[in-house]
C-alpha cells in the first residue's frame, strides 16, 4: 500500500528519519552487534588477550546444567504465571461482560494495577509475605505452613509468580472484555434458543470465539514472564535463595554484575535474541491474520 | 428463568468484588502500613487499620528519605522518574511522528529498508542488549544523566508503525487542497496532519508515560550517583539485605507515591488509555 499523493522533496526526508535512525543504530543495533561478536570471543583471565573460537562459549554454555535450569525455570515460570493470571483475568472479564450495573466501575477497579511497576509489585508481595512481619504470614503459619520464601527455594518460585500473575491480571482481563464485547449477542441467543445452558454456551460458544484473544495473550504473557518479571525478581527474592528464581534475563544480569565470563554473558544475550524474534514473529503473524478483539 | 438470571447476577457481582479485593489488598496493606510505627510492623504486630502517623511518615520519605540506606528524599527521586517518562513519552512520539511521515509522504531511496531497519528494534528489547548498551552509554559519558536514562529507549517502532497506520488513512485529498493553498511540506504537517493526529498522540503519550515511569532495569544500571536515582531504584535500595534496618514505613510510603502517578493517569484519562494499550499492541 503506498500513497498516491506525495511531495518530491529530496534531502527532507532524510533528515526527518535521521534522529530516530541514529538513536537505533547507536543504542540498538551496534550493542546487538557488540553482542554477537563478544559471544563468538574467548577472553583470558586478566582480559589481556582475545580469541576467536567459533561457537565455544554457546557449546559450554549448553553443558552447563545452571543453564539449562534457567531455561527450564523460566519456561515453568511462564507458564505458571499465564495459566493463572489468564484464568481467573477470563472468570472476571465475563462476568463484567454481563449487563450488570456499574460495570464500568468494576471495569476501573480493575485495571489500575496495569500502571504499578514491577519492583513495586515485588515489594508490596514480599511485605505481605514476609517469613518474620509479612500480614499474611501469620495466617499461613497458623495453618501449620513452614513459610520462609527467603529460605525455601520452592516458597520464593510460589511467590514470584503470584505476584507477577496479580500484575497481570488487569491487562489480561482488559483484552479479554474487549474480546468478549466484539462477539455479537445475537450467537448468545442463538445458542440459548437453542437450550444450552450458560456454562455449556461459554465452553462450546464463548471460549472458540475467544481463542484467537486467548492466543494473543498467552504470547504477550510468555513475554512479560521472560522479560519485565525482572523488576519483580530483583526487589523480592534477587534470584535465590540459591538460584531457585533466577530467570534467564535475571541471568544475563547477575552474571554479568560479578564481572564473569564476558563471552558467556554476550552468548545467553544473543540466545534471548533468537527467542525475541521467534516469538514477536508469532505474535505478528496471528496479528496479520486480524483476527485480534 | 428470571429467578435464575436474578441470581446469577448475584454471582456475577460477588465475583467482581472479590476479584477487586484480591487486586486491591496489596495496596491496602502499603497504604496502612505506611501510616504505622516502624517498630510496630518490624515485630510483626502490624494492625490492618491506619494508624496515626501518616503526615510524619510522608513528610519523611519526601523531604528526608531514610535515615539508614539511600538518605535520598523521595520527591527528588520522584523528579528524575518524572523527567525520564516526559523525555522518554515526548521523545518517542516526537521522532516517531516525523519518521513515519518521512516514510508515508516522500519517495527517496532506501525508503522501505529504513522502516524495517525501525521495525526490527522490536525484537531488541533492552533486556537482550543489557552490558553492551551501558559500555556504549559510559563511552559516551552519559552514566549518571537525564539523556542517559531516556535517549537510549528513545527510538519506537511501535510509535512509528502506528503513526504510519494513521497517515495511510488520512484521504489524499487534504495534502492536495493544502498544496492548492500553497502550503509545503512542513506547513501541512503543521496546520493539517499534527492537528489530526492529536487523539492518537495523546492515547500514545498516556501509554508511553507509564512505561517511562516504570522503567526499572536500565536505570538501575547507569545511574550510581543517589541524586540520579529513579523512585524504581531508590525503593529497591531501601530494601536492606540485613531485614532489621529496613525502614517499612518508609519503604510503604515510597511505593504508594512510586505508584500514584501512573494509577492516577490510568483512571483518569481511562479512554485513552485502553486506545492506546489496543492500539500499541496491534
Amino acid at each position: 500500500m503506498q500513497k498516491q499523493a506525495i511531495f518530491q522533496t529530496k534531502l527532507l526526508p532524510y533528515a526527518l528519519v535521521a534522529p530516530q535512525l541514529a538513536i537505533v543504530l547507536i543504542f540498538f543495533y551496534w550493542p546487538a552487534l557488540q553482542a554477537v561478536i563478544q559471544s563468538f570471543l574467548l577472553q583470558d583471565a586478566f582480559g589481556l588477550s582475545t580469541t576467536f573460537v567459533w561457537f565455544e562459549n554457546y557449546i559450554e554454555l549448553f553443558k552447563d546444567a545452571a543453564y539449562f535450569e534457567a531455561i527450564l525455570r523460566t519456561f515453568f515460570f511462564s507458564f505458571a504465571i499465564a495459566v493463572s493470571s489468564l484464568s481467573l483475568a477470563l472468570l472476571l472479564a465475563v462476568m463484567a461482560d454481563k449487563p450488570l450495573r456499574g460495570s464500568m466501575l468494576y471495569r476501573t477497579l480493575l485495571i489500575w494495577p496495569y500502571a504499578v511497576a514491577p519492583p513495586v509489585v515485588g515489594v508490596l508481595w514480599i511485605f505481605m509475605l514476609h517469613p518474620s512481619l509479612g500480614v499474611l504470614s501469620r495466617y499461613l503459619r497458623g495453618m501449620g505452613i513452614d513459610w520462609n520464601p527467603l529460605l525455601d527455594g520452592d516458597q520464593a518460585a510460589a511467590l514470584i509468580i503470584l505476584a507477577a500473575a496479580w500484575k497481570q491480571i488487569s491487562y489480561n482481563f482488559l483484552f479479554f472484555l474487549a474480546g468478549l464485547q466484539a462477539i455479537p449477542k445475537s450467537v448468545f441467543e442463538a445458542a440459548a434458543i437453542d437450550g444450552a445452558r450458560p456454562m455449556r454456551r461459554f465452553w462450546t460458544v464463548t471460549f472458540p470465539l475467544l481463542s484467537p484473544t486467548i492466543f494473543f495473550l498467552l504470547v504477550v504473557n510468555i513475554v512479560y514472564a521472560f522479560f519485565d518479571t525482572f523488576g519483580i525478581i530483583d526487589t523480592m527474592t534477587r534470584g535465590g535463595p540459591g538460584k531457585s528464581t533466577e530467570t534467564l534475563v535475571y541471568k544475563v544480569y547477575s552474571d554479568g554484575l560479578l564481572g564473569g565470563n564476558l563471552g558467556s554473558s554476550a552468548a545467553q544475550s544473543v540466545i534471548l535474541m533468537v527467542m525475541v524474534i521467534v516469538l514477536t514473529g508469532i505474535q505478528f503473524r496471528f496479528v496479520e491474520r486480524k483476527v485480534t478483539y | 428463568m428470571v429467578e435464575e438470571e436474578g441470581f446469577r447476577r448475584y454471582v456475577a457481582h460477588f465475583i467482581l468484588w472479590v476479584g477487586i479485593a484480591i487486586v486491591a489488598f496489596p495496596v491496602y496493606i502499603a497504604i496502612v502500613a505506611s501510616t504505622q510505627d516502624n517498630a510496630l510492623i518490624a515485630n510483626g504486630q502490624m494492625s490492618l487499620l491506619p494508624g496515626g502517623h501518616f503526615f510524619e511518615v510522608y513528610y519523611q520519605t519526601i523531604f528526608v528519605g531514610t535515615s539508614g540506606s539511600t538518605r535520598e528524599p523521595v520527591g527528588n527521586m520522584m523528579l528524575n522518574s518524572l523527567v525520564m517518562a516526559l523525555l522518554i513519552a515526548v521523545g518517542k512520539i516526537a521522532i516517531s511522528i516525523i519518521s513515519a511521515y518521512a516514510i508515508v509522504y516522500f519517495r527517496f531511496p532506501f525508503r522501505m529498508p529504513i522502516f524495517w531497519i525501525i521495525f526490527v528494534t522490536l525484537m531488541l528489547p533492552v533486556e537482550v542488549r543489557i552490558y553492551p548498551t551501558y559500555k556504549i552509554v559510559a563511552d559516551l559519558h552519559m552514566l549518571d544523566s537525564y539523556a542517559g536514562l531516556s535517549l537510549p529507549l528513545i527510538a519506537s517502532a511501535t510509535a512509528t508503525l502506528l503513526f504510519r497506520q494513521f497517515f495511510m488513512t488520512v484521504p489524499d485529498e487534504l495534502l492536495e487542497a493544502s498544496r492548492i493553498d500553497g502550503a509545503g511540506p512542513f506547513r501541512f504537517f503543521w496546520d493539517t496532519l499534527l492537528p489530526l493526529s492529536r487523539t492518537n498522540m495523546a492515547a500514545l503519550f498516556v501509554i508511553l508515560f507509564i512505561l517511562g515511569w516504570n522503567q526499572y532495569l536500565w536505570p538501575l544500571l547507569i545511574t550510581t550517583r543517589d541524586d540520579m536515582q529513579t523512585i524504581q531504584v531508590g525503593i529497591r535500595k531501601m530494601i536492606t539485605t540485613t531485614d532489621a534496618l529496613t525502614e517499612w514505613p518508609i519503604v510503604m510510603a515510597t511505593a504508594v507515591l512510586a505508584m500514584l502517578p501512573p494509577v492516577f493517569v490510568v483512571v483518569v484519562m481511562q479512554k485513552l488509555f485502553v486506545r492506546g494499550l489496543v492500539e500499541t499492541e496491534k
